[in-house]
C-alpha cells in the first residue's frame, strides 16, 4: 500500500485539515518524550470526533495499514513511536470535558484531555482527579489510560486502573466497545482491567469516565535527612509498619538533591546521603497527628534531621524540586535516560548500592528520585546521545538496572510502559509461555495485529536473540562483580 | 515449597493436562461456597483446597501471597495479627472460602465503594493452563505495568481461563477508628446523603439502607472520624452490633437473604429510586441494590439497564442467565479470549457465559 493510496482513502473521511502528509507537518509526530526512539509515520491523522476516529480506523483496517494511537506524546518508553508504513493517529483534538457530575463523582472526558484539566473542571466541586504523572500539565488522559499512569499519590490514591471507571472506545474494525460503567462490577471478564495500560494494541479510546475524588482540606510534608541510603530506605519500611499510609512518600539520593537544588532553590539538605519527602492529606486535626506520628517514626528510624512545612508555599518549594529532577539532569548533562523499576520496599538499600558500583562500571552518572512508597524507582542514567558509545553503555546501565529488579522479586516497569524501549527487558521478565499469552490478549481484539505493532510483546526471534546475547557474554552481565 | 506442596501441585497438574489432553471439562472447586453464583456447573471436579498456606507475607509491604487453596479465615488471622485486613471485605456466606474462589469470583463486601473492589487489590497471580504451564502474571509490587494486566483480567473470570494456582494481593492497615451511625431516613433521601457526605469528603466506608434506616460506617483516623460523626448526626450504633450488622451485610447472611428469589442490582450511585416492587437493600452508598422476589427476568433487567446499571439473579430460577447479557461486540472477545487462553474448553465451562 503506497503511502498515496492511503492518503486518498483517508481523504474520503476525514476533512483536509485532519490530515498531514508533508515531511516538515510530520516531523513534530516522529518521537515521544523518549527521543533515542525516531520514525517518520507515513501520515498523521488529527481526527476532531468519535465518528471520524471510527472511520480512519475502519479505513486502515481495510486497506491493512498499521495504526498508532497518540496522546500528548509525553510517554517515556517509545509507545507512540510511529511505525513507518502507518498512520499516526493524533487524539489531540479529542479534547472536551463532556460531562461533571458532583455528586456522582464522576467525569466523563475524550482522550485528549490535559491530566491537570480534569482537576481544574472539578476544582470549583471541591474534586479533583488523584492520579499525578510529573506531566500531569502536558499529558493526555487517553495516554494515562493506554499507560496505567501513576504519579507521586499512588500509594494512597491508586494508579490510573484505580481511578478509572469506563472506557469507551473502538476496535481496529471500527466496532464500538464500552468497557466497564459507572455502575461498578458489571457481568464477564474485566476488560477494562486489559484495555488500561494496553500502549494502545487493543482499541483506541475515545471517552473515559474516570472517578473524582474530594480535594482534602490540608497538605503538610516533612522532610527527613539521613546519612545513608540503607537508613532512609528502612524509614521507608517503618512508616507503613507504624500502619500509616501516607499521600506520598518519596526518596531521593545526595546526586539528586545537589542536581536540582542550584536552580529549585528548594532548601534541600545537601549533606544527607538521602532524604524522604513524606506527605500527610486530611483534616487540619488528621494531618496534625498523622505528622507527629511520622515524625516518631521517622527519628526512630536514624533520621538526622527532621522539618515540617510551616506553609503551603514551603511545602509547594520542597515539591518543586523532586518535579524537577528531570529537568535537572537535563542541566547536568546533554541527555539523560530515566528507568522505571520497581522493587519490593525492602531492597532499597540494596539497589542504591548496586547502582553506585554501576556507575563506576559503566563510566556514567546516575542521580536517583524514587517513589520509595510503592517500591518505584527514576535512576536518571546521565550521557551524551551524540556520543554513540555514551549512549550504548547507558541503554546496558538501564538493562542492568532493570534485570536486577527483576531479580529481587519486582519488575521492569511500574508505570511508564513497555514500547519499543523494554522489549529485550520483558524477554527476561516472562517465560515463552507468559508472552504468549500476551500475544493471545493481543489477537482476540486486533487478529490483523494492526493496532500498535511491535511495542510491548517482543517477538520470539527477538528473545532469543537476546537471550544469545546475554549468554554470550556470561549468564549474567559482569557474573564477576557482586551483584547484592 | 514443600516436597507434599510440589506433589499436590504436580497432582493438579496432572489432573488438568489430561483433561486437556482427552478433552473432558474440569469442575474447578475451592470450599464450594460459591456453587449457587455462575450460570452452571459442569465437568469433573477438581478440588483444590489441598494447595494451600499463606507463601509469603510482609506487612511493610503491604502484600500477602497464598495458595489458591488457602483459607480465607487463615489469611484474615495472619492479617488480622499485624493489624492489617483485606480492605475489601470479600463475602464468606457464613462459610470459609479458598482465596483462589474469593478471587475467581471478584465478589466485594459493603467497603467496596469506598476503598476498591477485589480487582484493585491484585497484584500478581499464577495460571495453570491446559498444557499444564503456569504463568506469572503481576506480582508483589505495587506498581506494575510490564505486559497487559492479566491477573486482574482474572479476577472474576469465574476459573474459565485456567486454574488460579496462587495470589498476591495488596493489603491495608487497620482504620485506627471506625464508629457507625444509623439514622431514620427514606431511601431516596438516603442515597442522596451517602452521595453529598462522600463528595464532602467524610471518612465514609460503608453506606446502606434497609427497612426505613441509613447505616453509615465511618473509618480513618480518631479526629476525623469524630468529625464527621458530628456532621452527619444520628444515633450511633455500639461497636458490637455495628460490626455484627456490617458482618451480615457482607457475607449476605441478613434476615432479607432467607427471601427465594434474589436479584442484585449494580448502578450509578446517585440512580433514582427504580420502579420496582419492594423496599430494596441498598449497599456501596446506592450503587448496589438487592431486591426480593421481583417481577420476572425480563423486567428487571429493562429497568436496569434503564438506569445504567445491570442487574444478577442472585438466587431463584434464572431461565434466561443469571448475568445481565453482554452486548455482542463483548461477548464476541470473551469469545476469542476463551478461545486462546481454554483453547479446549477444559475449565469450568459454561460457568461465566452460556456455552463458553
Amino acid at each position: 500500500m503506497s503511502k498515496a493510496d492511503i492518503a486518498a482513502a483517508l481523504r474520503i473521511v476525514l476533512p483536509t485539515d485532519c490530515l498531514l502528509w508533508r515531511e516538515e507537518d510530520r516531523r513534530p509526530y516522529e518521537c515521544d518524550a523518549l527521543t533515542a526512539f525516531r520514525q517518520l509515520p507515513a501520515l498523521v491523522a488529527l481526527p476532531r470526533n468519535e465518528e471520524q476516529v471510527r472511520q480512519v480506523l475502519k479505513t486502515c483496517s481495510r486497506l491493512k495499514v498499521p495504526v498508532v494511537a497518540r496522546g500528548a506524546g509525553t510517554g517515556l518508553s517509545g509507545g507512540s513511536t510511529p511505525h513507518e508504513e502507518g498512520v499516526l493517529l493524533s487524539c489531540a483534538r479529542l479534547n472536551r470535558i463532556l460531562e461533571i457530575d458532583p455528586l456522582e463523582r464522576i467525569a466523563r472526558v475524550e482522550p485528549g484531555v490535559p491530566n491537570l484539566r480534569i482537576s481544574e473542571a472539578a476544582a470549583p466541586y471541591g474534586l479533583y482527579y488523584a492520579p499525578d504523572p510529573s506531566s500531569q500539565v502536558a499529558c493526555s488522559i487517553g495516554g494515562n489510560v493506554a499507560e496505567n499512569s501513576g504519579g507521586v499519590h499512588c500509594l494512597k490514591y491508586g494508579l490510573t486502573v484505580h481511578n478509572v471507571l469506563g472506557v469507551r472506545g473502538y476496535t481496529i474494525d471500527g466496532e464500538p466497545l464500552e468497557l466497564g460503567s459507572r455502575a461498578p462490577d458489571g457481568p464477564g471478564l474485566d476488560l477494562l482491567a486489559l484495555a488500561i495500560g494496553s500502549e494502545g494494541l487493543l482499541m483506541v479510546t475515545t471517552e473515559v469516565t474516570v472517578k473524582l475524588l474530594p480535594r482534602p482540606p490540608c497538605a503538610q510534608l516533612v522532610m527527613a535527612s539521613f546519612a545513608d541510603v540503607h537508613s532512609a530506605g528502612n524509614a521507608v519500611a517503618a512508616v507503613i509498619a507504624a500502619g500509616i499510609i501516607p499521600a506520598a512518600l518519596e526518596m531521593m539520593d545526595r546526586k539528586a538533591t545537589a542536581a536540582v537544588e542550584p536552580f529549585a532553590h528548594a532548601g534541600y539538605d545537601l549533606d544527607a546521603a538521602a532524604i524522604l519527602l513524606v506527605e500527610a492529606d486530611g483534616t487540619p486535626e488528621e494531618v496534625r497527628d498523622q505528622i507527629a506520628e511520622i515524625q516518631d517514626v521517622l527519628r526512630a528510624a536514624g533520621a538526622s534531621t527532621l522539618r515540617v512545612s510551616q506553609s503551603e508555599a514551603e511545602r509547594l518549594r520542597w515539591w518543586s524540586g523532586r518535579k524537577n529532577a528531570f529537568p535537572a539532569a537535563g542541566r547536568l548533562s546533554p541527555d539523560y535516560y530515566c528507568m522505571d523499576g520497581t522493587i519490593p520496599r525492602k531492597h532499597v538499600g540494596e539497589v542504591l548500592d548496586a547502582i553506585s558500583h554501576m556507575e563506576a562500571r559503566y563510566s556514567l552518572r546516575c542521580m536517583n528520585v524514587f517513589h520509595a512508597g510503592d517500591g518505584n524507582l527514576h535512576p536518571l542514567i546521565l550521557f551524551d546521545a551524540n556520543d554513540q558509545d555514551s549512549w550504548e553503555r547507558a541503554e546496558r546501565f538501564g538493562t542492568e538496572i532493570l534485570e536486577l529488579c527483576v531479580e529481587l522479586g519486582g519488575t521492569i516497569t511500574g508505570e511508564h510502559g513497555v514500547g519499543l524501549e523494554k522489549l529485550n527487558p520483558m524477554c527476561v521478565q516472562f517465560s515463552p509461555a507468559e508472552r504468549a499469552a500476551f500475544a493471545a490478549v493481543k489477537e482476540a481484539f486486533d487478529p490483523a495485529g494492526l493496532l500498535n505493532p511491535g511495542k510491548l510483546i517482543p517477538t520470539l526471534a527477538r528473545c532469543a536473540e537476546y537471550g544469545r546475547m546475554r549468554v554470550h557474554r556470561g549468564a549474567l552481565p559482569h557474573a564477576d562483580l557482586p551483584r547484592f | 515449597m514443600s516436597a507434599s506442596l510440589d506433589a499436590v501441585l504436580a497432582e493438579l497438574r496432572g489432573r488438568v493436562t489430561a483433561a486437556h489432553g482427552a478433552r473432558r471439562a474440569l469442575r474447578l472447586k475451592g470450599a464450594g461456597t460459591k456453587d449457587f453464583y455462575g450460570e452452571s456447573l459442569a465437568g469433573e471436579v477438581l478440588e483444590v483446597t489441598a494447595y494451600r498456606g499463606i507463601t509469603d507475607y510482609e506487612p511493610s509491604e503491604l502484600v500477602i501471597t497464598a495458595r489458591c487453596g488457602t483459607a480465607l479465615s487463615e489469611i484474615e488471622a495472619a492479617l488480622d495479627a499485624r493489624d492489617q485486613f483485606l480492605a475489601f471485605e470479600p463475602p464468606a456466606f457464613g462459610a470459609d472460602p479458598t482465596i483462589g474462589g474469593v478471587i475467581a469470583a471478584g465478589l466485594s463486601g459493603p467497603r467496596r465503594a469506598y476503598a476498591g473492589a477485589a480487582r484493585d487489590f491484585v497484584l500478581g497471580a499464577k495460571l495453570l493452563s491446559g498444557d499444564g504451564e503456569i504463568l506469572n502474571f503481576g506480582g508483589q509490587v505495587m506498581k506494575n505495568v510490564a505486559g497487559f494486566d492479566v491477573s486482574r483480567l482474572l479476577c472474576g473470570s469465574l476459573g474459565i481461563l485456567g486454574l488460579i494456582t496462587e495470589i498476591s494481593l495488596k493489603v491495608l492497615p487497620r482504620p485506627r477508628a471506625e464508629e457507625t451511625l444509623r439514622l431514620e431516613l427514606p431511601a431516596a433521601a438516603a442515597v442522596e446523603s451517602f452521595n453529598r457526605w462522600s463528595a464532602a469528603g467524610l471518612p465514609v466506608s460503608g453506606a446502606a439502607w434497609w427497612q426505613g434506616g441509613a447505616w453509615v460506617r465511618l473509618s480513618g483516623s480518631p479526629p476525623a472520624v469524630r468529625a464527621a460523626r458530628e456532621r452527619i448526626g444520628g444515633e450511633s450504633v455500639e461497636a458490637a452490633r455495628a460490626r455484627a450488622w456490617w458482618e451480615s451485610l457482607r457475607h449476605c447472611q441478613l434476615p432479607f437473604f432467607g427471601s427465594r428469589v434474589i436479584w442484585r442490582l449494580s448502578l450509578p450511585a446517585t440512580t433514582a429510586p427504580l420502579d420496582l416492587p419492594g423496599d430494596p437493600l441498598i449497599d456501596w452508598g446506592g450503587a448496589l441494590r438487592w431486591y426480593a422476589d421481583p417481577p420476572g427476568d425480563a423486567a428487571i433487567r429493562e429497568v436496569a439497564s434503564a438506569a445504567k446499571g445491570t442487574a444478577l439473579c442472585w438466587r431463584g430460577a434464572a431461565p434466561q442467565g443469571r448475568f445481565h447479557p453482554l452486548p455482542p461486540a463483548l461477548e464476541r472477545l470473551h469469545r476469542r479470549l476463551k478461545e486462546r487462553f481454554d483453547p479446549h474448553g477444559t475449565f469450568n465451562p459454561g460457568r461465566l457465559l452460556k456455552g463458553l
